[in-house]
Parts: structure tokens; C-alpha cells; sequence
């Protein structure tokens, strides 16, 4: 580890495909670089992915999550990039220093730019007994299942049919865990078609219209109640139909985690299409405070393919507010941008882009 | 140790030495180094606190350090994360009532 009063050029807070590709770029271009992660291992959500990501080639198309994360903390080792695991940045104080707590401990650092990369958080969705264990953020147990190789259960309610409410039920098929259904309030299915119809040939039932009402179950969920919903997302009498499981799944999107962005002062938007409380950046992803850079899931709740071209803009961009631009330091914002504009082309990105739009409104007024 | 993925069709699972912690004054096995969150789960223990206010029932819910939800005594401790701490040899682990006492 570090020595706690070490200082950097630039200390990025977050080791997932943000944060990493920020730190590699920040590094390549000369800068001294610390990472900070508050988990046992570099990789982010990367770590428990098991299904091979899409996107260009260049950024890691048809290759597993899992196994982008091994390559990313690969060229961080490589590269002798410092980082720090197991430690929480909890503050950060008017002299543009951060508070770290590592073992119990608390140690102040500081750099001349930081680029937060911490992602989001699950939503929770407000039902009766959604506090009753057995009620998890789906990601949890992707994290429980895939990490540390925990069966989680027996039979699993998905709620959601974004793309993290389509992997993680046939991630759990694949752990040997039974899905009951998915419920989906729209009349459509929230992610991409591929993963759709995957989880359909397996024979999950997904639950259009419809949505949960209550958690059943003494200390433990052992049932759902969910039921059809019409156009103005009201319940319908007698459509109510009581599903057994032991584990209700939230996925029902995330937000951005920008405490640490508030405290130092940094101004906040509200764009629901970006996943509602976001930091104000502009173009070159720079915050209100001109030495905080954001990246990933915290500029917009997206996919790792783009938290991994935004990390790249951050990083070099954090670098060309220190020594300038350059030639190869052009190069990487150029191509990311080219890139990223490539992948907001899907119609699955349009939400995204009508975000990007109304914050790029607030920049140029 | 029952609780666990044996066979997976992509992931292989490195787990270190087993160690004994206490539950409640029973004891139980678990992997060490992993969070104590894993060690209960796969015991099929799922109420890890009961909550200030209304005495109700909690468990894990974000299971990477968020959300708050699984606060425990870990050690005379209160308020531990136990989705987050590790695992160690003849922890005594208690649920949490209400805010817990230091």
C-alpha cells in the first residue's frame, strides 16, 4: 500500500471499466495515477458478469465480463498503476483533499484532479414486504451466485426486464436456480432482444403488464403477488396472481452514487434519462469544479462499453487540463468520441441521448 | 460445504481455508477472507438484523457495501456491513437489534 500522505496527479475513485481505463489512459499520458476501490478486487461489476459483452472489437466485443475484468486490472498491474482495495473514500474537504478509510483507519490524500468513477446503486421499488429478506437487489445476488459461488436460493421473481433483469435469471438457470418469472410493468421487455429471447427459449415466463404488489412470507419471502396493470400503470382487480419463491429480484434500474460529489461542492442536475441525480459535466466530462472529472455509471446509468470510452475521455482529459494537449492525448478523445457516437446510435440509447441533450442545454446556456 | 456452487459451465470458484465463527452461540463454518454475509447465506440464514423502529426482520440487499441493510454485531461490533466484512476464524456474530450498542 501507499504511504497515506503520497501525492498524485490524479487520483481516480472507482476500479470498475470507468475507472480503470481512466487510470490506464491518465497513465500512458504521464501522469501519476492512484486508484481507490472500496472492494476486495479491481473489475467493478465486471467481476460477476458472465455473459460476453457486444460493442466494437477494439472495446472488448464478444469477450466475457469476467474476463474484461481480468485484462483491465492485467494492464494496471503491467503498467504499475497504484490502487488501493478494500478502502472507502468517505469525504471530501475544502482544501481539495479526500478522507480514505482503510482497516479502521482514516488518512487524508490529495491530487491536482480527481475522476470520480464511483457507478450507481440499486433501485429499490416500494411494494408491501419489500423489506422482508429474500426481497434483493438483483445484482446482490449476481454478486452472491457469481463471486463467491453461493447458491442463492431455490426459486427466483425477476422484477424488471432491463438488461440486468434478463442476465441475471439466466445466470441463476446456469447456477442451477430455478425462475418463476419475470414481471415487466410495460407492455414491452426493457433490454436488448438477444438476451429476451435467451431467457424465453429456457422457458421463464415474463410477465408483461404486470407488477408486484406484495411480498408474502413470515420472516422470509416465500411468495409474490403480482398482477396485470393497464395503460396508466393502475392494478387491475382480480388479476392478482400469487407466485411462490424464496427470492424476489429488484431490477429496476440504478442511480448514479454522487454523494461524494455533493460534499466537495460540485453542482447537481436532476435528468431522469440519465438516471436521475447526476453531476453537471460538460463535453470534456469536467464537472463545476474544474479538477473533478466523472466517468460511467455516474454521468449515466449505461453499459460497460461506454463507461469504458468515458473513461478514457476523463482520463485524458484530466491530463490535458494538467500539461495540455498532445498528439496522442487527441487521439484517444477522438476515437472514444467517434466510438461512443457510434454506440448512441441504437435506439436502445435514445433515453440516453434525449439525457445527453438537456444536459449539454445546461452547458451551453 | 452445502451452500455452494460446485459445478458451473463458466465459473471456477477459489475458496481459502474453513474456518469455525460463532452465530448466535451456534457454530457454523465458512470460507475465510469471504464476507460474512456469504458465510450465513449459504447456512440459509436470511434475517440478519431486525430493524429500529417496528422490530421487523432484515436481510442483505445490495450485497457491496450500499445500502445499510445488513448491519450486524460482529465481535461486540455493532453496525458492521457484513456483505463487505471479511470472514475471520472464531468471529462471534449476533443480529443486530435496533442501532445496536458500543
Amino acid at each position: 500500500m501507499n504511504s497515506p500522505n503520497s501525492d498524485f496527479d490524479i487520483i481516480v475513485i472507482g476500479g470498475g471499466p470507468a475507472g480503470l481505463n481512466a487510470a490506464i489512459v491518465a497513465k500512458e499520458l504521464g501522469a501519476s495515477v492512484l486508484v481507490i476501490d472500496d472492494n476486495p478486487q479491481l473489475g467493478g461489476q465486471l467481476i460477476k458478469q458472465t455473459h460476453k459483452f457486444f460493442g466494437s472489437k477494439a472495446h472488448y466485443c464478444g469477450i466475457r465480463g469476467i474476463d474484461i475484468a481480468k485484462i483491465l486490472s492485467g494492464r494496471i498491474h503491467e503498467m504499475g498503476i497504484d490502487f488501493i482495495l478494500n478502502a472507502t473514500v468517505i469525504g471530501y474537504y475544502d482544501d481539495d483533499s479526500i478522507g480514505v478509510l482503510k482497516n479502521d483507519e482514516l488518512f487524508q490524500m490529495k491530487a491536482k484532479r480527481y475522476i470520480f468513477a464511483t457507478g450507481a446503486s440499486e433501485n429499490m421499488l416500494a411494494f408491501e414486504n419489500s423489506d422482508l429478506p429474500g426481497v434483493y437487489g438483483a445484482g446482490a445476488i449476481q454478486t452472491m451466485m457469481n463471486v463467491y459461488g453461493v447458491i442463492p436460493g431455490k426459486r427466483a421473481l425477476v422484477i424488471g426486464s432491463g438488461n440486468i433483469g434478463l442476465i441475471v435469471p439466466y445466470q441463476l438457470l446456469q447456477a442451477g436456480v430455478e425462475v418463476a418469472g419475470i414481471v415487466e410493468i410495460l407492455p414491452r421487455v426493457g433490454g436488448y432482444y438477444v438476451h429476451a429471447a435467451k431467457i424465453k427459449r429456457a422457458g421463464v415466463p415474463i410477465y408483461l403488464k404486470h407488477t408486484i404488489i406484495e411480498a408474502k412470507g413470515k420472516e422470509c419471502v416465500e411468495a409474490g403477488i403480482i398482477t396485470e396493470v393497464n395503460e396508466r400503470f393502475e392494478c387491475l382487480e382480480g388479476k392478482e396472481r400469487t407466485i411462490e419463491c424464496d427470492m424476489i429480484l429488484i431490477a429496476v434500474g440504478l442511480s448514479p452514487l454522487c454523494e461524494l460529489l455533493y460534499q466537495a461542492g460540485c453542482r447537481i442536475e436532476y435528468i431522469p434519462e440519465l438516471g436521475g441525480n447526476v453531476p453537471y459535466y460538460n463535453e470534456d466530462l469536467q464537472t463545476s469544479k474544474p479538477n473533478i472529472f466523472v466517468c460511467g455509471d455516474l454521468t449515466s446509468i449505461e453499459e460497460a462499453s461506454t463507461a469504458i470510452l468515458e473513461g478514457r475521455i476523463a482520463g485524458a482529459k484530466a491530463c490535458e487540463s494538467l500539461y495540455g494537449k498532445n498528439k496522442r492525448s487527441e487521439e484517444i478523445v477522438n476515437q472514444a468520441r467517434e466510438e461512443l457516437k457510434i454506440i448512441r446510435q441504437s435506439p436502445f440509447e435514445e433515453r440516453i441521448v434525449s439525457g445527453y441533450k438537456k444536459m449539454k442545454m445546461k452547458y451551453e446556456t | 460445504m452445502k451452500g455452494y456452487i460446485t459445478e458451473h459451465p463458466i465459473l471456477k470458484f477459489q475458496r481459502g481455508r474453513v474456518v469455525k465463527f460463532y452465530f448466535e452461540d451456534k457454530e457454523l463454518q465458512g470460507y475465510e477472507g469471504l464476507p460474512i454475509a456469504v458465510a450465513l447465506h449459504s447456512a440459509g440464514i436470511k434475517v440478519l438484523r431486525y430493524s429500529e423502529r417496528y422490530n421487523r426482520p432484515r436481510g442483505f440487499f445490495c450485497a457491496v457495501g450500499k445500502c445499510s441493510s445488513c448491519l450486524m454485531e460482529v465481535d461486540g461490533r455493532p453496525n458492521v456491513m457484513v456483505c463487505m466484512e471479511p470472514l475471520r476464524e472464531g468471529m462471534v456474530v449476533r443480529r443486530q437489534r435496533g442501532k445496536g450498542r458500543i
